[in-house]
């Protein structure tokens, strides 16, 4: 019967092809990464918090997963709201149950409140893959894309986000402070320094998990036993990081090499820059490698009407960090089949998103705007290949 | 050496004659040939071994299978399992007062658990009293589900992964029957210990009732000290085939506790509708459940957990060979198909007013071979779509399970 089986393999499921997927580990990952992502991989996608595994009391997602569906862009559903004031000076409502509001409860308790005086922000979850390889970009290589004064004169001045290191979070060996502050790279306003700092506050902030990083109970404000263990978290780091890099698909049609063209010749390179190297990392299959993340990690100016009077850090309120544009096409198939782009998931479609760039990106927008029909739609499919 | 093999075989051959029984002295329990059983009569309509005169009767029956399922080109591999080893003991206490068990191992002993313990006082054809652990007749399935009874390996998706099948509960009701002619009228109506928080926080990551019976306590208090009612309503026709029209509801939070109020009172409120018929001629047996849902689940949880459910299956089996095969004189081959659909959170987001989706649909070929009537062969394939709560492209699952289920 066995063999009858085997025979019947046709009429079972065939996987997807590989770069219609976003999940899936790096490849070259040794037999022992490989145990440790698939236990990063359960502690991710897996592992659902009740009342009686620490949720909450107040919350936005019940799992890493809700948020992230096949480690992609997240829905509406769970975008997350953060709070706070309109400048650098650091966030003045900590206090008050800040940066993120909870806007979920468990039955019986009350979900928090935007605080008066406060301004805010909705961000929608980012892709997860790829972003072992953009930890390991050095500092060096972030500062040698940042031109704070617009010295060449393209209307691009990317800076960094420095902020200041929490004390669980130990600096990279290329790490490049200035004034005792540390150049940090995830996160839509570049707010999070690494994997660790990202998971620990998604953790706390988005499900109410203490971890011994991260001890304050987002509801009581006092510290309490860590409620996923350190191990857990590490392992969900270790599966960020070993999360393969999105793969291209059809980079050979035409269209899609034209798009490419006018991709780099409308300026949009300028920010989302095509090619980045990763520095050495105990993980082979992440040491020096070169990839494809259409991001520069820095901040941009994106004009008013990207201005929510929010910010994290160093980063004005208009300041926004590059997100990578690789995976964009898969997006569909982690937002429910359709688009929800830009930082709060406003824009439905790549072209409504390229439209809503200002600042920095208002000469690039222009120029796609005087883009002839066939010229768009080119680009868009570049775009949707990635 | 040679004393200890002598007293060795000696006790081997005695406990060996003890242990067997004279053939004559079991009997099996009288079979009803009305044809207007209901499925409430599901747990008296077993087949029973009575030994003697002695008014205790035994039965049972056990299922175990081998699948291989395959999602998005990922197996798990060959699996072998055994499903359930299921117990009954019944005792006839006076010719109107009875007393029926069932007990149940769940993948090896990996759940223990006593499905049914009641006893049962007949008043009237239309008063029976019964106390114990009941099965709540919501649906069908959950009354009627012993494994050798279906063509399929699976249980419905529906009965156990939205309704909470097999779902016991220690209380008391009343049932009773009506025959006529062609016709027979029943209902039943119980009051036993009901659900808990945890169909909204669990680990499914959904509003799930299977989810309550985590609670092994509710056979010994109820979780917030309101009862749950369970009522069916049931009509069957000789000709025309049994319809099942059931509820249950009640408060399924902790809404207070040491004298302190916890939270509102939420309810959860379930339908169900059953139906089955015998198509004259071609003898094709179809037999379907649909229910819905509805938890009062509160505005400023997570739309993760749905406020309503609903959905069912339907099953067709069709007797294509009857006649001996291998010596067995009653033997019979079914072709079968179960087609079900389960939509755990019906609804739309609050965020983009689209629907919520973290629904299932499956489809199911079998074969079965009955070599009598208590005993089943089966192979099923199984092709499974099943959505996440965003709707983004369907998770396929498909693959091969073969099986075998008996009565004993």
């Amino acid at each position: 019967m066995i063999i009858g089986i085997v025979a019947c393999q046709k009429l079972l499921p065939k996987a997807p092809p590989d770069n219609e997927l976003l999940d899936g580990p790096v490849e070259g990952l040794s037999y022992e990464e490989n145990r440790r992502f698939l236990a990063g991989d359960v502690a991710f996608n897996d592992e659902i918090f009740t009342s009686q595994t620490g949720l909450g009391s107040i919350f936005v997602a019940t799992s890493c997963g809700s948020c992230h569906a096949g480690d992609g862009k997240g829905h509406p559903f769970t975008t997350l709201t953060r709070f706070g004031q309109i400048d650098s000076s650091g966030n003045q409502f900590l206090n008050l149950g800040g940066p993120q509001l909870q806007n979920r409860a468990l039955p019986g308790y009350t979900p928090e409140r935007i605080p008066a005086g406060a301004t805010f922000s909705q961000f929608t979850p980012p892709a997860n893959t790829g972003l072992g390889f953009l930890e390991l970009v050095s500092d060096a290589d972030i500062l040698l894309m940042a031109d704070p004064n617009d010295t060449n004169g393209d209307g691009i001045s990317g800076v960094p986000n420095y902020e200041n290191l929490p004390s669980f979070v130990t600096p990279f060996s290329f790490a490049i402070p200035r004034n005792g502050k540390y150049i940090h790279r995830f996160g839509k306003k570049a707010a999070a320094y690494n994997l660790l700092h990202q998971t620990v506050n998604a953790y706390n902030q988005d499900i109410g998990i203490t971890s011994i990083f991260q001890p304050k109970d987002v509801y009581t404000g006092l510290n309490i036993d860590p409620e996923v263990s350190d191990v857990t978290v590490h392992n969900v780091v270790f599966y960020l990081q070993t999360l393969k890099a999105p793969i291209q698909r059809n980079q050979s049609d035409v269209e899609v090499v034209q798009g490419k063209n006018i991709f780099i010749q409308t300026g949009c390179e300028n920010c989302h820059k095509q090619t980045l190297n990763t520095g050495f990392s105990t993980i082979a299959a992440l040491s020096n490698k070169t990839f494809h993340p259409y991001t520069d990690l820095l901040l941009h100016d994106m004009g008013p009407g990207l201005d929510d009077g929010y910010t994290e850090g160093s980063a004005k309120t208009f300041e926004w960090r590059t997100p990578p544009l690789w995976g964009l096409g898969l997006s569909p198939k982690s937002q429910g089949g359709q688009y929800f782009l830009m930082h709060d998931g406003r824009a439905k479609s790549i072209e409504e998103a390229i439209l809503l760039h200002g600042g920095e990106a208002q000469q690039s927008k222009q120029r796609f705007q005087q883009l002839s029909a066939q010229e768009r739609n080119n680009l868009i499919q570049f775009l949707k290949s990635l | 050496m040679r004393l200890f093999i002598s007293s060795l075989t000696f006790i081997f051959f005695s406990s060996t004659a003890v242990a067997q029984v004279d053939p004559a002295l079991l009997r099996r329990t009288v079979k009803d040939t009305s044809g207007l059983l209901l499925n409430m009569d599901a747990v008296y309509t077993r087949p029973f071994l009575q030994l003697g005169k002695l008014p205790v009767a035994l039965g049972g029956y056990a299922e175990a299978n081998y699948q291989y399922l395959q999602q998005d080109g990922v197996s798990e591999g060959h699996q072998f399992q055994m499903r359930r080893l299921t117990l009954f003991v019944s005792s006839s206490i006076s010719k109107r007062i009875k007393f029926l068990s069932e007990i149940e191992f769940e993948d090896g002993t990996k759940e223990i658990n006593i499905e049914f313990a009641s006893v049962d006082f007949e008043f009237a054809p239309l008063l029976n009293m019964r106390g114990g652990i009941v099965m709540n007749p919501i649906g069908a399935f959950n009354q009627n589900h012993d494994g050798p009874k279906w063509e399929f390996i699976d249980r419905p998706v529906s009965a156990t992964q939205m309704l909470p099948a097999t779902w016991s509960n220690v209380g008391f009701g009343v049932f009773g029957k009506k025959y006529t002619k062609d016709w027979v009228y029943a209902y039943e109506a119980y009051l036993t210990n009901g659900f808990d928080d945890k169909i909204i926080d669990n680990a499914e990551n959904k509003t799930f009732l299977p989810a309550s019976k985590e609670n092994k306590n509710r056979f010994e208090e109820s979780f917030n000290g309101s009862p749950l009612f369970t009522g069916k309503i049931a009509v069957k026709n000789r000709k025309i085939g049994e319809l099942g029209l059931s509820y249950m509801g009640g408060i399924y939070n902790k809404y207070q506790d040491d004298g302190l109020q916890l939270d509102i009172k939420r309810r959860v409120n379930i339908y169900a509708i059953d139906f089955n018929t015998t198509l004259p001629k071609i003898n094709t047996f179809i037999n379907a459940e649909w229910a819905w849902v509805n938890v009062d689940v509160p505005e400023t949880y997570t739309e993760q957990f749905g406020r309503k459910q609903q959905g069912g299956f339907i099953d067709f089996v069709q007797p294509v060979i009857e006649k001996p095969v291998f010596g067995f004189e009653k033997s019979v081959i079914n072709a079968a198909l179960r087609i079900e659909y389960v939509d755990w959170n019906k609804g739309k987001f609050k965020s983009t007013g689209d629907n919520i989706s973290d629904e299932l649909f499956s489809i199911i070929p079998a074969i079965s071979w009955r070599p009598t009537a208590q005993t089943v062969i089966r192979l099923n394939y199984r092709y499974n779509w099943q959505k996440d709560i965003l709707g983004n492209p369907a998770a396929k699952l498909a693959g091969f399970q073969f099986g075998v289920s008996t009565y004993f």
